[in-house]
């Protein structure tokens, strides 16, 4: 299987032109069409991906399943994953089809949204299976026109809003990176990932505008590309496209823009900011730790006062993801451990807390806190279901959210114990909004006449909440699942960084001496 | 050797023949009911001259004294030239019919400007580039008035004329200051002189002041002012012609000029191209916002657009020029889909030009509402549509040329730039209801609205390699 990457990659893609090149009509044998042909086009995905990982070898810390072509203006298209990535994409292929379950019910344009979903997928796979800068870009950018349409056509009563916001702000974040990135091939003559990853970024001070730039060139890229993964990640204070996009985005929406669009932040720091430029990565990684630790802090007492259920959410993944710049940037073994598991975990558990808020939408069509309580009453599943994943969310033992969270405050605690002290108030606060959360909705008693209806998880319901949830378990009470396929990558990624900085203080110790 | 000088400049003879002798057969002929086949003549005949300036392909020939150069970056602005506007004299066809506006004259005065411009991407000596410049102008000043009864449309062409006249005004007073102090009118010749004696004072005020009126044609922040009312006034064909053809034929003519003449002193024309990128770039942008009027909002696009394509010059390099050339091939190729789609507007068979009759319009017709949301998202830059492609190379040559400020400021606009095409997107997708368009057949313009939104994706395999040709030719350029 020489392009097996290839081929998970843009099966999707394929599936989409079909049903935009084949399906004629609007009524609803051609909807379940529709529909079928995407949920098969994603489980063959996952089934492809599933290959995958079972090829993939641990132990080679290089990339595998590596393609080249030649492309445009010197440019190559190249895929390939290492230890790093391979998570990445087995979580898209993973939870494309649950998102897929997740809008059955839609009838709203529904080839439409198929299409963008499968296109979607393409882009977002496409970002983490990249080998080239401007491949990269392509994928992470163009990832925009998607998303930008589902919220638009398919969301809440404000989406036009939502939807302007989300593509600006994140199109504002990346065009500089843009900028970056050309530099880079400038410098180095090549946008092959791998040889940049072994090029060294001038480190000298350089002067511009009258400010000396401590760090040269590196400093710049590396703020080049921080304003567009942090924004996308997204950090504090640029995270306040996130709470509009997910509230007026629609269910499936949400849980494939918290579950895999985040990830995209924390991938490219993993990929780019840490390796490439160690030394800025060292200079600023004070500002990223404090910035992590106002983000988790001042994002769940936000996440407190909220009165919408996916607010809420929103603002608690601003948190979650806090823990994941703080483990990158502790750069040290259990931090980008830490960081790697927390995304995937927090990909399985808020895309459950979306897919749950989305249940009890589709029945009250609304998701203000209020006009929910005692669900426990009449839908004793779904009280169970929501619990686990808000322990989860709140990082219980034996739940995969304490894994990520656990690891990142060692590494944190090693690097800034001050730091790794406010953030662990964090966690406190996530416990006090989620069981409220949990208590308002699903405890008391059931007083509101309009509930007293209320059904149930349906079996297609519950048939999607189940993966995610025997993930959240399984890697809760096994990590290594995850710990043995990104460790090595891991482990020659922390040297190649404290190479990096050892040989750039002997340096400054030649310079001075 | 006057045979082997008229040989090489045949392409321009053949059209300016064929416009002559069309002339005679209408004015004796008969009249507008000729209009049509003139038309279709024109059309053919400047896609046989297109294919031929590709055939042409390498060699680099000039005639008369050097007064007109045929290289390879005068065969490939050529190319682009006549293409395109063949295509739009096609595509504007049945709007013309239709509202009764297709006079005989009408494709005799687009051939005759295409031979300007077709001397102008030629010139080698300062008086053919006047002279090609104010071919090409005459007959767009006369074909912006040729709706004769809309008082908007005469205004366009008379605002357009004095504006154009005051321009060529400047550029005629920058290129005596030139052969005052350069003692030749000749590119060759100034460029001897400046390595010989140095840029003087005078030669410096020359470059200038042609600039500021070469600035003018590609309607350049500060000298945009005429394109919003003329885009606006003149029927959508005509405005479809201005966007594309001319724009190519003037930013070549730019190039032309600061490599042949004063390529040894990149230094001092580089800044002026610089600020005019930038402030272009951003009252492109900016302006646009406030716009309703798609034909406006085309213009200030347009705009936005010279500036990114004056980056790739204001770089100083080959590499600058060939991003110039594949931005303006891409550029046309997004305009004349766009402007197809916006000859198709029209509510109770009247031309609408309001961006609020899109509400909604995917319902309508799903096929050319994706067709069009491609080339806007093509048109904002944002990847993997070919838009993006144009704006990655002339940002490239800018930061090769240590014009990092610039392409920050470049993306930064582009950004801007984007909120007013995803508002189209959005009137279309997800806007309120609204009283619909007409459903128009027109197979024509929705060919070529979707032929160019094809391009716009498929591109992103090789971009059709125009990027190799366009390097060719900006290699022939800059030596």
């Amino acid at each position: 299987m020489l392009n097996l990457l290839s081929i998970i990659t843009f099966t999707p893609a394929i599936a989409a032109a079909i049903l935009a090149i084949f399906l004629r009509g609007d009524d609803e044998a051609a909807q379940n069409n529709a529909k079928w042909v995407a949920l098969v086009a994603t489980l063959a995905t996952f089934a492809a991906s599933l290959i995958l990982l079972v090829g993939f070898d641990p132990q080679d810390t290089g990339f595998q399943f590596v393609e080249e072509h030649d492309w445009i203006m010197g440019f190559t298209y190249k895929m390939g994953v290492d230890g790093i990535s391979i998570l990445f994409v087995m979580l898209t292929t993973f939870l494309m089809p649950i998102t897929i379950g997740a809008c059955w019910n839609v009838t709203h344009r529904v080839k439409d949204y198929m299409i963008a979903f499968l296109l979607l997928e393409t882009l977002m796979i496409g970002v983490f299976t990249a080998l080239d800068l401007v491949l990269f870009y392509l994928f992470f950018e163009a990832g925009l026109i998607p998303m930008f349409l589902i919220i638009g056509i398919w969301g809440g009563k404000d989406r036009i809003y939502a939807a302007f916001k989300f593509f600006l702000y994140t199109f504002l974040g990346s065009v500089l990176m843009l900028v970056a990135m050309i530099a880079m091939y400038v410098d180095a003559g090549t946008t092959d990932i791998p040889t940049l990853l072994q090029h060294q970024f001038s480190t000298e001070t350089v002067s511009l505008a009258g400010w000396q730039i401590i760090g040269g060139m590196q400093t710049l890229l590396w703020l080049a590309f921080f304003a567009s993964f942090a924004v996308k990640m997204p950090m504090w204070p640029v995270h306040t496209w996130l709470p509009d996009a997910h509230v007026q985005a629609p269910t499936a929406g949400s849980v494939i823009l918290a579950a895999v669009l985040l990830k995209m932040g924390g991938y490219g720091f993993l990929r780019f900011s840490l390796p490439m430029f160690p030394i800025a990565s060292d200079i600023f990684a004070p500002l990223v730790l404090w910035l992590s630790a106002i983000a988790i802090v001042y994002t769940s007492l936000v996440a407190l006062m909220q009165e919408d259920m996916k607010k809420l959410i929103a603002y608690s993944s601003v948190a979650h993801m806090g823990f994941v710049t703080m483990g990158i940037f502790a750069a040290n073994q259990q931090g980008i451990d830490g960081a790697i598991f927390q995304m995937i975990s927090h990909g399985f558990i808020s895309g459950a807390l979306f897919l749950a808020v989305g249940v009890i939408y589709d029945r009250m069509h609304t998701r203000e806190i209020a006009a929910y309580g005692g669900l426990i009453n009449r839908m004793p599943v779904y009280a169970a279901v929501f619990l686990l994943f808000t322990m989860a969310n709140v990082g219980l033992p034996g739940t995969s959210g304490f894994v990520g969270e656990f690891l990142t405050f060692m590494a944190v605690f090693q690097v800034n114990t001050w730091v790794a002290f406010f953030a662990a108030t964090g966690v406190i606060l996530s416990a006090g909004y989620a069981l409220w959360l949990f208590r308002r909705v699903v405890m008391g008693e059931l007083i509101k006449e309009a509930l007293k209806g209320i059904k149930d998880m349906d079996r297609r319901e519950k048939l999607l909440i189940a993966p995610l949830a025997a993930m959240t378990l399984i890697l809760g009470v096994y990590p290594a699942l995850v710990t043995d396929i990104i460790g090595p990558s891991v482990t020659a990624m922390v040297e190649g960084h404290n190479l990096a900085l050892q040989a750039q203080e002997a340096a400054s110790q030649l310079a001075q001496n | 050797m006057i045979g082997a000088d008229l040989y090489t400049a045949l392409p321009e003879i053949t059209l300016a023949l064929f416009a002559m002798a069309a002339l005679m057969v209408g004015v004796y002929g008969g009249k507008d009911k000729l209009a049509e086949p003139i038309l279709w003549a024109t059309a053919a005949i400047m896609v046989l001259l297109g294919l031929y300036a590709g055939s042409k392909g390498l060699d680099a020939q000039t005639a008369f004294n050097g007064m007109y150069i045929a290289d390879t970056f005068a065969h490939f602005s050529k190319m682009i030239i006549l293409f395109s506007a063949a295509v739009v004299l096609v595509m504007g066809q049945s709007y013309m019919v239709a509202r009764g506006l297709l006079r005989f004259e009408y494709p005799i005065l687009i051939a005759l400007s295409v031979v300007g411009m077709m001397l102008m991407v030629s010139s080698g000596d300062l008086i053919a580039l006047y002279m090609g410049l104010e071919l090409q102008s005459l007959a767009l000043y006369v074909v912006a008035t040729m709706n004769r009864d809309s008082a908007r449309s005469t205004e366009a062409g008379l605002k357009y004329f004095i504006l154009g006249a005051l321009a060529s005004g400047l550029l005629l007073y920058g290129a005596s200051l030139t052969y005052g102090y350069s003692g030749t009118t000749l590119f060759a010749g100034i460029i001897t002189t400046i390595s010989q004696e140095g840029m003087s004072v005078g030669l410096l005020m020359g470059l200038a002041f042609m600039l500021a009126g070469l600035a003018f044609k590609v309607s350049a922040v500060p000298f945009h002012m005429w394109t919003p009312d003329v885009y606006e006034g003149a029927p959508t064909p005509v405005t479809a012609f201005f966007a594309t053809a001319p724009k190519v034929a003037a930013m070549a003519l730019i190039a032309r000029v600061v490599h042949e003449a004063f390529g040894t002193v990149p230094g001092d024309w580089s800044q002026i191209i610089a600020f005019l990128a930038l402030a272009s770039m951003f009252v492109g942008a900016v302006a646009a916002i406030g716009q309703r009027n798609i034909k406006r909002l085309m213009a200030y696009s347009s705009i936005s657009h010279m500036g990114f394509a004056l980056v790739g010059l204001a770089a100083g390099t080959a590499q600058g020029v060939q991003g110039m050339l594949v931005y303006m091939a891409i550029y046309v190729t997004m305009n004349i889909g766009v402007f197809a789609f916006i000859l198709t507007m029209s509510r109770d068979g009247k031309p609408v030009t309001d961006i609020d009759s899109l509400r909604q319009y995917s319902k309508a017709e799903p096929l050319r509402a994706l067709a069009l949301l491609v080339l806007m998202f093509s048109l904002a830059g944002v990847p993997p549509l070919v838009g993006f492609f144009g704006k990655f190379y002339v940002l490239w040559a800018a930061v090769e040329a240590g014009l990092t400020w610039l392409a920050v400021g470049g993306v930064v606009a582009s950004v801007i730039g984007a909120f007013y095409y995803l508002r189209i997107v959005y009137y279309m997708y997800f806007g309120a209801e609204a009283e619909p368009l007409d459903t128009v057949r027109a197979p024509v313009q929705a060919t070529l609205l979707v032929a160019s939104a094809a391009i716009m994706v498929l591109g992103v395999i090789n971009l059709f390699g125009v990027e190799g040709a366009a390097a060719l030719a900006a290699n022939a350029l800059v030596k």
